[in-house]
């Protein structure tokens, strides 16, 4: 599971030693996220936000947890019970500020995180199950996501819930009962609201189960780096314990400082003012839109405004919007080059920015109304979307000539200089 | 894998088929199919309960509703639009071409027979749910003079068909009847 150099872990003291024996969970966390975890030693502060997923995880299971002590998922009072914690429960609107930024927050390092694996192939083999899960966690994410804005039961939260599966409507057939069916009932009532309830604190604990398995099945290759070249050699890598929890750390802190800006001093900059309208079923807001999270994929489902051959053009928004993001599980065999770091792919580079730049283009749109030129422009930015995934790489991996790749991560580092690459080891003296 | 089978197992037939392999089949297929049924009640618990079901029924006084107004009303916990059209919105949706509609239907088909002046459709759009402008006063009726559904731009005429935008069908007609001149039963 991981590289023969790894520090090994030796417990001295009595206790650990016994316990050692006998549930060998500190090792297992020394070999996972300690010093018996070697590490390549050229990360960049891009790899920070695994690590800082995971801690929003935290944030938002602990902020939850605290946050359902008070709330109460019935359609008379959960509007007012979301009141009754920002106003009456002490520290109540710091606590659910906290877990509404923290919403935001999750997603913005996981935006991170997954563009990272984009320019530096951490899809490719021998990585593409630690893909796929990633993928998996963040459908979760979405769901959870969506379930818990219809909490406070506002105006948004009504809609939100009503448009949301109301594509489910859209599939032949069987989408209405299927509608009828998630919703118990016929348009979001005390039912879904309580099922969104339970669901929304069952999910979580889903996700850290498979954040587990995403960390377990890195573990095996061990981390990517922004050469793409592979761990050679005892000095390509540190150990994980000092080296990276100090980066992490750091980074941490600096994540911690923006957190905490928008938690104190703009809290409701990324929410709806109408959400603090009572949910009115009579009466639809003006511009309903989702949290910014989903304005992409927003934009993918509103971009489809005419019928095509035999599909209505309902169904065809709502086959694009899953597609978009079910087309990173695709990913892996995509993208051909043998060659992981855009560092190193100078055609693939461009697109890739590209790519960033559509998305967000999309994310623009997917905020605003349903109107020219938003239409016309998210049009163009999906069809780029499909094209940049099914046609643009695969063919810049065949056709693309990647720049000379370093020997080693040692070598990347260092230059060529043979005293520092012959180093024993760059881990410190225990 | 048959050579060590034949020698340990002296029930095996011809075919290599033990006895004792039916009891395994059985065993299992019995501990599926029982797991398996459990999932009828925990699925079935979701679709709706018997107080939703309930059939409900709304009676609407539309005595005082002038041509060319709508009101608002609540039939399975939606709103349904009751709107008396003028006879230039009456002209309007029997002049389009029924052939040429998403939803290809007439005003005919989509009110009482001698009664086309009135329109009542479910005021749900057929898109994603959003409830359509148009029936209140003031509010946008969109370039067909029907209804406009500010989320995604679904736009309906004066028969609540659909002419533009991503919703597949025209408004929902619920079932209803008029039990006087002034009062009509929806459901």
């Amino acid at each position: 599971m991981s590289f023969p150099w790894a520090n090994e872990y030796k417990p001295s003291h009595p206790a650990m030693v016994w316990l050692d024996e006998k549930l060998p969970l500190p090792r297992f966390v020394y070999n996972a996220i300690g010093a018996g975890y070697p590490v390549p030693r050229n990360l960049n502060y891009m790899y920070n936000f695994g690590v800082l997923a995971g801690f929003c995880l935290v944030i938002q299971i602990v902020t939850g947890v605290v946050l359902a002590m008070h709330y109460a998922a019935n359609t008379g009072v959960a509007f007012n019970s979301t009141e009754h914690i920002m106003r009456d429960v002490n520290w109540g609107w710091m606590l659910r500020y906290g877990h509404a930024n923290g919403a935001s927050a999750f997603f913005v390092v996981v935006y991170f995180h997954i563009f990272r694996g984009f320019f530096y192939g951490s899809y490719k083999a021998p990585r593409e199950m630690i893909w796929l899960l990633g993928v998996a966690i963040f459908l979760l994410m979405m769901a959870t996501a969506f379930m818990g804005y219809v909490l406070p039961w506002g105006q948004m939260s009504y809609w939100g819930a009503k448009v949301i599966t109301g594509l489910f409507g859209a599939i032949p057939l069987v989408g209405e009962p299927i509608q009828t069916w998630l919703l118990g009932g016929f348009a979001p009532d005390q039912a879904a609201l309580n099922r969104f309830f339970s669901l929304h604190f069952l999910l979580p604990f889903v996700i850290l189960g498979v954040v587990i398995l995403h960390i377990w099945a890195l573990h095996i290759p061990g981390s990517t780096n922004p050469t793409g070249v592979e761990v050679k050699q005892e000095s390509d890598t540190v150990p994980f314990h000092p080296y990276y929890t100090a980066k992490d750390g750091f980074g941490l802190g600096v994540f911690l400082i923006f957190y905490c800006a928008m938690l104190f001093f703009a809290p409701n900059a990324l929410g709806h003012p109408d959400n603090y309208i009572p949910a009115n079923p009579m009466q639809t807001p003006a511009h309903i839109v989702p949290e910014w999270y989903f304005w992409p994929f927003y934009a993918i489902l509103r971009a489809f405004t005419q019928n095509f051959l035999f599909f209505p053009a309902k169904l065809m928004g709502v086959l694009a919007m899953f597609s978009s993001i079910l087309v990173w599980f695709l990913l892996p065999w995509l993208d051909k080059s043998p060659v992981r770091s855009g560092h190193f792919r100078p055609t693939f580079r461009k697109f890739f920015w590209l790519l960033v730049i559509d998305v967000a283009v999309l994310g623009y749109c997917g905020g605003s109304p349903a109107e020219e030129p938003y239409v016309i422009i998210s049009q163009i930015a999906a069809l780029y979307y499909f094209a940049h995934f099914f046609i643009i790489l695969p063919l810049v991996s065949m056709t693309e000539k990647p720049l000379p790749l370093p020997f080693s991560i040692t070598e990347a580092v260092l230059g060529a200089d043979e005293a520092a690459a012959l180093a024993p080891s760059a881990a410190p003296a225990e | 894998m048959t050579e060590t089978a034949v020698a340990e197992s002296p029930n095996d037939t011809a075919q290599g088929v033990r006895r004792r392999d039916f009891i395994y089949v059985a065993a299992t297929g019995a501990a599926g199919v029982g797991a398996a049924s459990v999932l009828v009640p925990l699925i079935s618990q979701m679709a709706p309960s018997a107080d939703v079901l309930a059939e409900s029924s709304t009676e609407i006084d539309i005595g005082s509703i002038q041509p060319g107004q709508a009101i608002k009303a609540v039939f399975h916990k939606q709103p349904v639009f009751v709107r008396r059209l003028t006879p230039v919105e009456i002209a309007e949706a029997k002049k389009v071409d029924v052939a040429s509609l998403r939803d290809p239907q007439s005003l005919e088909d989509r009110t009482k027979k001698g009664k086309e002046e009135w329109l009542i459709t479910m005021g749900v759009c057929t898109h994603l749910g959003c409830v359509p402008l148009g029936a209140g006063e003031g509010e946008v009726k969109g370039e067909f003079g029907g209804y406009f559904c500010p989320c995604h731009g679904s736009t309906y005429d004066t028969a609540a068909r659909i002419r533009k935008g991503p919703a597949p069908k025209n408004l929902e007609v619920p079932p209803y009847e008029f039990t006087s001149d002034t009062v009509v039963k929806i459901g």
